[in-house]
C-alpha cells in the first residue's frame, strides 16, 4: 500500500481521467505540501544557475537543433549505432513494442539464469512496465537509485521522472526504511537514511551479477551509452556487474560525441540546477578487465516512430528527461505527477503519453493545462509544448465528434452552438439578449451569480460571476454614434 | 491616427466598462476610433478547446472585417495571442492563398493595447489619475506570448496617485486557462487559490491585468471569498481622471 493513503495507478489504459485522478491528491495536505516544496527547491536552484550561464538561449538554439537533426535522421543514426556498438563488442537488439522488449529482457535474463536483477533508475522500464512482468516471472528486481528504493519499498510509484520520490518526505522514507528494512530505531537524520540505504544496497551490489540501466543519451559516432545520476549507484551497476542489458528509446540518439557538450549542460541545469551531475558514466560495447563482461542494449520504439512522422508532434522527441517542464508547471505543482496516470506527468507527459499509449487510453491529458506556456519558456531543446497540446485536443475533439453519445454532451453542444453565434453578429447579440435574461433568474440581488446549473456549476464552485451588464459594448457604442448624428 | 477597436466577445458580454474606457482614452490621445459592428469572437475558446474547424470561422471573419484598417487594438491579450499565434497555423492548414496573404499583411497591424500605446502612439504618461494602492497581475499571455516586457509598467509609472505594490511569484499562471477553468475546475481552483494568497497579501485594493479574463476567475473568487479586493482592468485605470473617475469607483 502506499503511504500517502491513495494507489496511485501509472498505467494510461487503466488510470482515472486527470480531473478525476486529481481529486485524493488536492485532499492531500501532506502530499501537495510534499510536492509544492521539492518543486520550489529545484526551481531556485535551476533559477540561479540558469541566469548565469549567458549563452543560456543559445544553448537551447543548439540544444533544439542536435536533437531534430538526429530525428531527421534516425535511421542512419540508429544503424551506425548498432554498428559501432557492436564492433566494441555489444549486442543491439531491436523491440517494436513494450511486449516485445519484455521478451527479449526477460530471455537474456534467463540465458544468465538470473533470479535477481539490480537496476539503475530507468523510467522507460516504467513506460514498458518492466518490473511487475519480471517479478511475474521469478525475477526479482533490485532498484538501486534512492528515490527508487523509497518507492519500491514503499510500494509507490514514481511522480516524477528526475524525482520520482518528490511526494515522499524525510519522515515518510524514515517510516518505509525502518518497516521494510526492520530498523526499528532508525532515526529521521539524512546521514542515517543514507547509511541504512547504502547498507541495504552494498548486499545486493556485490551478490548479483547482472544489471539493467535506461540511457541518457546514445551516441551514434562511437556506439556509447550515457547515463547521469547524482548518487553514484549507477556506477556501482557498472562496476560490479557481469552483465548489463540497457533499455533505451530509439529517440534517445546523439550524432557526435561532442554533443555531449550542449547536452550535458543544459540537462544538469534544468534538470537538478546543478553545473554537472555528480555522476557522469560513458561505457562503449565491452572493455576486458573494466566492467560488465556482456553488454546489450534493447532499443525500443515502443510508438516512437510513429510520432517521428506527424509535423508538429515530433518535437515531442526531442525531450531529454529533464523535467525543466513539470518543474515550472503551475498544474504540475499543484498535483504532482499520479494524477497523470503515466510514468511521463507533467507537461511532457501530457503530451507524451496519449502519443505513446494511444490517445483514447489519455484522452483527458491533453486538458490538464492552462496553457500558461512556462514549460515551452523553460524547455531546453525548445519543445512548443501547448503547440502540441492543442494539435492532440484538436484529435480529441475530431475522434469524439463521431460519437454518438457526445452529440448532446453540455460542453460538445455549447461550443458548436457558440459558433453558430459567433458566425453572424446579430445571432450574437440576440444570444445575448436571451442569455441576460436567462441569468436574470440565478443573479442575485447583489447583482452577482452564486450558483449555476450543469457546466456552469463547475464556475460557481469555487467563484461568482458578475450578472450580465444591462448594455453591451456594441450597444454602448451604437447608441453613441446615434446621439452624435 | 485611426485606429479599430475589436471589443472580444466576452468583453462585450460581461465588461462593456473596460470597452468604453478604451474608447474615452484613445479619444483623449486623439485617436480616431471606429468599431465594426460585424465583429463578435476572436476563436481563442474554439482553437483551445480543439474544435479547430470552428476555430476557422473566426479566423477568416477577423480578416474580412479588419483587411483594410489602418490599426486593431485589442484589449485582452490572449485574444492578441490567439491572433498572432494561432492564426498563422490555421491560415496554413485551410491552404486558401489569398486568405494567408491578407492576413500576413493585417497582422503587423494588430496591436494589444498596452503595445498600441508605447509603440505605436510612443505615449507613456496618458494623464490617468487613480489615486489607489494597485498590484498588476501579469497575465501568461501577455507575458509569455506577447512579450509584453515593461510596457505595462512604463504606462502604470506615469499614473498619478496610483501606488503599485509588486505581486510575488509574477510569471506563475492564476489557473483560468479559458476552458480549463471549467474542464479542470478543481485544479483551476487550487492553482487560484495560491495566486489569491499572493494578490491579497499585497494589501492591495485592486487587482489589475490586461486580461479580464484571468481577472474574471479572480475577480470572482475575490467577491466569493469577501476578499475586500477588486479587480479592475489596466485599460480602465489608464482611462480615469480626476474629473472622470474610473466606472468600478462610482
Amino acid at each position: 500500500m502506499s503511504h500517502s493513503g491513495y494507489h496511485p495507478v501509472l498505467d494510461p489504459a487503466l488510470a482515472a481521467p486527470f480531473p478525476e485522478a486529481v481529486l485524493p491528491v488536492l485532499r492531500n495536505p501532506q502530499l501537495r505540501k510534499n510536492v509544492a516544496h521539492a518543486i520550489d527547491v529545484i526551481q531556485v536552484k535551476r533559477g540561479k544557475l540558469v541566469a548565469e550561464k549567458t549563452d543560456w538561449q543559445a544553448l537551447r538554439t543548439a540544444g533544439a537543433a542536435i536533437r531534430e537533426h538526429a530525428l531527421e535522421n534516425l535511421g542512419a543514426y540508429l544503424t551506425q549505432f548498432e554498428e559501432r556498438c557492436t564492433a566494441a563488442g555489444g549486442v543491439v537488439h531491436w523491440a517494436a513494442d513494450a511486449a516485445e522488449a519484455r521478451q527479449i529482457i526477460l530471455k537474456l535474463l534467463r540465458e544468465e539464469n538470473a533470479s535477481e536483477v539490480i537496476k539503475i533508475k530507468t523510467m522507460t522500464s516504467a513506460e514498458i512496465q518492466l518490473n511487475p512482468f519480471l517479478e511475474a516471472a521469478g525475477v526479482r528486481t533490485y532498484e538501486t537509485d534512492l528515490a527508487e528504493i523509497i518507492l519500491q519499498l514503499g510500494e509507490d510509484e514514481p511522480s516524477h521522472i528526475v524525482v520520482p520520490a518528490l511526494h515522499v518526505n524525510r519522515s515518510q522514507v524514515r517510516e518505509i526504511f525502518a518497516r521494510r528494512m526492520g530498523l526499528k530505531d532508525l532515526s529521521d537524520d539524512p546521514h542515517a537514511l543514507t547509511a541504512a540505504a547504502r547498507n541495504y544496497l552494498r548486499r545486493k551490489f556485490l551478490e548479483i551479477p547482472t544489471a539493467i540501466s535506461g540511457a541518457n543519451f546514445l551516441v551514434a559516432e562511437t556506439g556509447s551509452v550515457v547515463v547521469v545520476e547524482s548518487e553514484g549507484n549507477g556506477r556501482m551497476c557498472l562496476t560490479l556487474p557481469r552483465t548489463m542489458i540497457t533499455l533505451a528509446g530509439i529517440e534517445k540518439v546523439l550524432p557526435r560525441f561532442q554533443d555531449l557538450e550542449v547536452m550535458l549542460q543544459v540537462l544538469a541545469r534544468s534538470a537538478t540546477g546543478e553545473r554537472m551531475n555528480p555522476y557522469t558514466s560513458v561505457w562503449t560495447g565491452v572493455t576486458p578487465g573494466d566492467g560488465p563482461q556482456k553488454f546489450h542494449v534493447v532499443l525500443l520504439d515502443n510508438g516512437r516512430s510513429s510520432i517521428l512522422a506527424k509535423k508538429t508532434e515530433r518535437q515531442t522527441l526531442r525531450c531529454i528527461r529533464c523535467a525543466a517542464c513539470m518543474n515550472g508547471c503551475p498544474v504540475y505543482r499543484q498535483t504532482g505527477g499520479h494524477a497523470y496516470g503515466s510514468v511521463y506527468p507533467g507537461p511532457i507527459g501530457a503530451i507524451l503519453t496519449p502519443q505513446l499509449m494511444q490517445m483514447h487510453h489519455a484522452q483527458s491529458l491533453p486538458y490538464a493545462s492552462s496553457l500558461c506556456g512556462a514549460c515551452y519558456e523553460v524547455c531546453p531543446v525548445k519543445i512548443n509544448i501547448p503547440e502540441v497540446l492543442l494539435e492532440l485536443r484538436s484529435q480529441v475533439v475530431n475522434q469524439e465528434r463521431g460519437h454518438a453519445g457526445r452529440f448532446f454532451d453540455p460542453m460538445y453542444l455549447g461550443l458548436r452552438i457558440a459558433n453558430m453565434i459567433f458566425s453572424r453578429a446579430w445571432l450574437f447579440h440576440t444570444a445575448q439578449f436571451f442569455g441576460r435574461v436567462g441569468l436574470k433568474f440565478f443573479t442575485r440581488k447583489d447583482g452577482w451569480i452564486h450558483s449555476l446549473p450543469s457546466v456552469g456549476s463547475k464556475w460557481t464552485q469555487t467563484r461568482d460571476l458578475r450578472g450580465l451588464p444591462k448594455q453591451t459594448f456594441h450597444g454602448w457604442w451604437a447608441a453613441r454614434q446615434k446621439e452624435a448624428r | 491616427m485611426r485606429a479599430s477597436l475589436f471589443i472580444t466577445c466576452y468583453n462585450d458580454t460581461l465588461f462593456p466598462e473596460t470597452g468604453r474606457a478604451v474608447v474615452k482614452l484613445l479619444e483623449r490621445l486623439g485617436v480616431d476610433l471606429s468599431f465594426h459592428p460585424g465583429q463578435t469572437c476572436c476563436g481563442q475558446m474554439h482553437a483551445n478547446t480543439g474544435f479547430r474547424g470552428e476555430a476557422f470561422c473566426q479566423a477568416k471573419r477577423f480578416v474580412r472585417l479588419y483587411q483594410d484598417t489602418e490599426a486593431v487594438v485589442i484589449p485582452s491579450s490572449s485574444c492578441v495571442a490567439m491572433i498572432r499565434d494561432q492564426y498563422p497555423g490555421l491560415f496554413e492548414e485551410l491552404g486558401n492563398e489569398e486568405l494567408r496573404k491578407q492576413f500576413t499583411a493585417l497582422l503587423p497591424r494588430v496591436y494589444e493595447l498596452s503595445e498600441f500605446l508605447v509603440d505605436r502612439l510612443k505615449v507613456e504618461d496618458v494623464g490617468a489619475y487613480f489615486p489607489h494602492r494597485v498590484t498588476y497581475h501579469a497575465s501568461c499571455h501577455g507575458l509569455r506570448a506577447l512579450h509584453l516586457g515593461d510596457r505595462p509598467w512604463k504606462l502604470m509609472n506615469k499614473v498619478r496617485g496610483m501606488e503599485q505594490v509588486p505581486l510575488a511569484n509574477l510569471d506563475r499562471c492564476c489557473g483560468f486557462g479559458g476552458t480549463f477553468s471549467v474542464k479542470n475546475a478543481e485544479v483551476s481552483s487550487a492553482m487560484m487559490a495560491v495566486k489569491l494568497q499572493d494578490i491579497v497579501s499585497t494589501g492591495a485594493e485592486f487587482c489589475t491585468a490586461l486580461d479580464n479574463s484571468c481577472l474574471m476567475h479572480l475577480g470572482g473568487a475575490m467577491h466569493r471569498q469577501y476578499a475586500g479586493m477588486k479587480t479592475i482592468h489596466l485599460g480602465e485605470i489608464l482611462a480615469s481622471t480626476e474629473a472622470e473617475p474610473a466606472e468600478a469607483l462610482a
